[in-house]
């Protein structure tokens, strides 16, 4: 009697690991077929020439379907909340400044206006403020403007792939 | 093996063979519904209804829509709404439905507050009931999507970010729900699957669990009154129909039911003929644009409560951010109602309006969601910013209260009435900049929390409230 109840325990233990290991697979395979495709991963660079920006002038480029502002600083300007952060957040091209952010809030994702005469970004979705250089100063932004992974090629900004000088600037290297 | 003897019609051949008069009677002719409810008790039939209307509409629909990002917005702005006969009728009835069948669901569940309909043996029709409202919820808001307007996919961009909110795996969890790096064609085509398949055989399978919850309690009444219903069946059936507090669900009922549904529909077709704009945005007339964000985003008007619920917190407290705070505010108002038999500590089945402190609890959460809907549509800024901060505590404070006014421990009522007012005061003053994330206000939140989720635990019930 027992013999056979424990058989039976067995098979059922089995059956059981057997079906849980099929289960296990098929949740990966659901997974995997709800990650981005390789040609959008792929898809993921895109080069700007930075050489004919103006001092002040904020270009709006498209990455990852995402808008990247692009800011070149006039050597007097400066974002006075807080210096440190601002100098942290400069990328060195060639002889000028620039700040690059992904143009999204960071509270919900909305992007947010640039208003050149108050020099601060606005968005509108629920009242955040950002200062010139991406840095929350008010509302409910948790954090400043993301930096999005670059690389610089001469004069040339490459979005998508992590260079030396992203990587000293996230604190990665 | 069952004997089968020779039919003599169609329906005898059937019924040997499927049971069908038994079926009938279980269904239908021998359902006992008790006489003393009133016309809120249609709202089923109202809403199973109106699913029955989108269901037939969505399949109309779905024949010319093209899930993809290039087509999908004048498949439905040109195509249907241009080329299709009568697919503006499709259209507006599909909209105007989505729409309404949120106010049948909204008055359904406030019914069942109002009598008490969630407690003593009716716990499992009151948690399926909300299962079918998050479904509902998850149907309409990928439904919402798919016109690919601005609205729609800033709707879109917003509500997959919040999922950015989860520690560690948010910000991949994101790019995975949305199968690229911002809301696409991949995303487009997941919410068509999400909105034409899964959901609603999700839906109609929680409607079958929420039709079988009543089987065994039976549905309660105006009286919160306990009947005896396979007694009153019996006097029902003896043909004692006058002496007998119950009468069968077809066709005495739903002879109730069909008026109640008459009136209603004539409301729907006014609506769908008259006044369909109401149930379309007209920012939702652009087609999408992921570089440019319209100035002012809000959901449909029966999300609004809950979005203002998470923008109603507008500073940081110490650690907790304004949007974290805001997200757990929000996660606590989107499960909490399923909590409510076990947060309703009084054992007895009364309408409020017997209920003493109950009745004011339930008008104060009707009053303070409308607020809620009311100023999550308006623009966040100024003194819009306090009142929505104020209806945000507001909501979670009359849950948190809800154990104190039900089992009467008036003392720890009025622990949560100084609690709630100190953190006005002190909202107040972080709005005019007059305290910046002081200790105060830190300790005030951590009470507040801490009372919300170890009230139900440690109130005992003192009886009913008589």
């Amino acid at each position: 009697m027992s013999m056979a109840n424990s058989r039976r325990d067995f098979l059922g233990m089995v059956f059981g690991g057997f079906a849980g290991a099929g289960g296990l697979a098929a949740l990966y395979a659901m997974k995997r077929t709800w990650d981005p495709l390789p040609s959008v991963m792929a898809a993921g660079f895109t080069t700007v020439d930075l050489s004919p920006m103006k001092a002040g002038e904020l270009r709006t480029v498209t990455w990852r379907g995402k808008p990247i502002f692009i800011l070149k600083k006039p050597p007097e300007e400066n974002c006075n909340h807080i210096p440190d952060e601002t100098k942290k957040r400069l990328v060195k091209v060639g002889d000028s400044e620039y700040l690059v952010m992904i143009g999204l809030c960071t509270h919900l994702g909305c992007i947010p206006s640039w208003e050149p005469d108050k020099k601060t970004f606005h968005c509108a979705c629920h009242g955040g403020e950002y200062d010139a250089c991406g840095v929350n100063t008010f509302g409910p932004p948790p954090r400043p403007m993301d930096i999005p992974p670059f690389k610089i090629e001469g004069t040339k900004l490459v979005l998508g792939e992590e260079g030396p000088e992203y990587k000293k600037m996230v604190g990665k290297a | 093996m069952a004997h089968f003897t020779k039919a003599n019609s169609v329906y005898e051949w059937l019924d040997q063979r499927l049971a069908l008069d038994k079926l009938w009677k279980v269904l239908a002719a021998e359902y006992w519904i008790p006489k003393n409810i009133n016309f809120l008790w249609a709202m089923g039939v109202v809403l199973m209804t109106m699913f029955t209307i989108l269901l037939i509409s969505g399949i109309f629909l779905l024949m010319y829509y093209k899930p993809d990002t290039k087509l999908a917005f004048d498949s439905v702005n040109y195509t249907i709404m241009q080329e299709v006969w009568f697919g503006w009728l499709w259209r507006h009835m599909h909209a105007v439905a989505a729409s309404v069948v949120f106010l049948v669901i909204y008055i359904h569940m406030f019914t069942g507050i109002y009598y008490a309909s969630y407690k003593r043996g009716r716990e499992m029709i009151w948690i399926s009931g909300m299962l079918l409202f998050v479904t509902f919820s998850a149907e309409a808001f990928s439904g919402y999507m798919l016109p690919w307007g601005q609205m729609s996919y800033w709707a879109a961009q917003v509500i997959t970010n919040l999922f950015g909110g989860i520690p560690f795996i948010g910000d991949d969890l994101v790019v995975w729900i949305r199968g690229n790096f911002y809301v696409s064609d991949p995303t487009l085509t997941r919410f068509f699957m999400l909105h034409v398949l899964l959901m609603p055989l999700i839906i109609m399978a929680i409607i079958g669990l929420h039709f079988y919850t009543l089987r065994i309690p039976h549905v309660n009444n105006q009286d919160g009154e306990e009947i005896d219903f396979d007694a009153e069946a019996e006097k029902y059936k003896a043909g004692l129909k006058k002496e007998s507090k119950v009468i069968p669900f077809w066709p005495v009922f739903l002879s109730k039911d069909f008026f109640v549904l008459g009136v209603f529909m004539i409301f729907y077709f006014y609506l769908v003929f008259y006044h369909y704009d109401f149930a379309m945005d007209p920012i939702n007339f652009d087609p999408a644009n992921p570089m440019k964000t319209p100035p002012h985003i809000y959901p449909e008007w029966y999300f609004l409560w809950s979005y203002e619920v998470l923008r109603g917190f507008f500073f940081n407290v110490g650690p907790l951010s304004a949007m974290d705070m805001g997200l757990i505010a929000f996660g606590i108002a989107n499960v909490i109602f399923f909590f409510l038999p076990w947060f309703d500590k009084n054992d007895e089945v009364a309408p409020a309006s017997r209920r003493g402190g109950f009745k004011v609890w339930f008008w104060l959460l009707v009053i303070d969601m409308i607020v809620l809907t009311i100023w999550g549509k308006l623009p966040p800024t100024g003194f819009n910013a306090y009142i929505g901060y104020v209806a945000a505590v507001g909501f979670l404070a009359l849950w948190a209260a809800l154990p104190a006014v039900t089992a009467r421990k008036t003392g720890l009522l009025w622990f949560v009435i100084l609690v709630t007012l100190a953190l006005y005061v002190a909202g107040y003053m972080e709005y005019t900049k007059a305290l910046g994330n002081g200790f105060l206000i830190v300790s005030l939140f951590v009470i507040f929390y801490l009372l919300f989720f170890l009230n139900p635990v440690m109130v005992r019930n003192r009886g009913g409230a008589r």
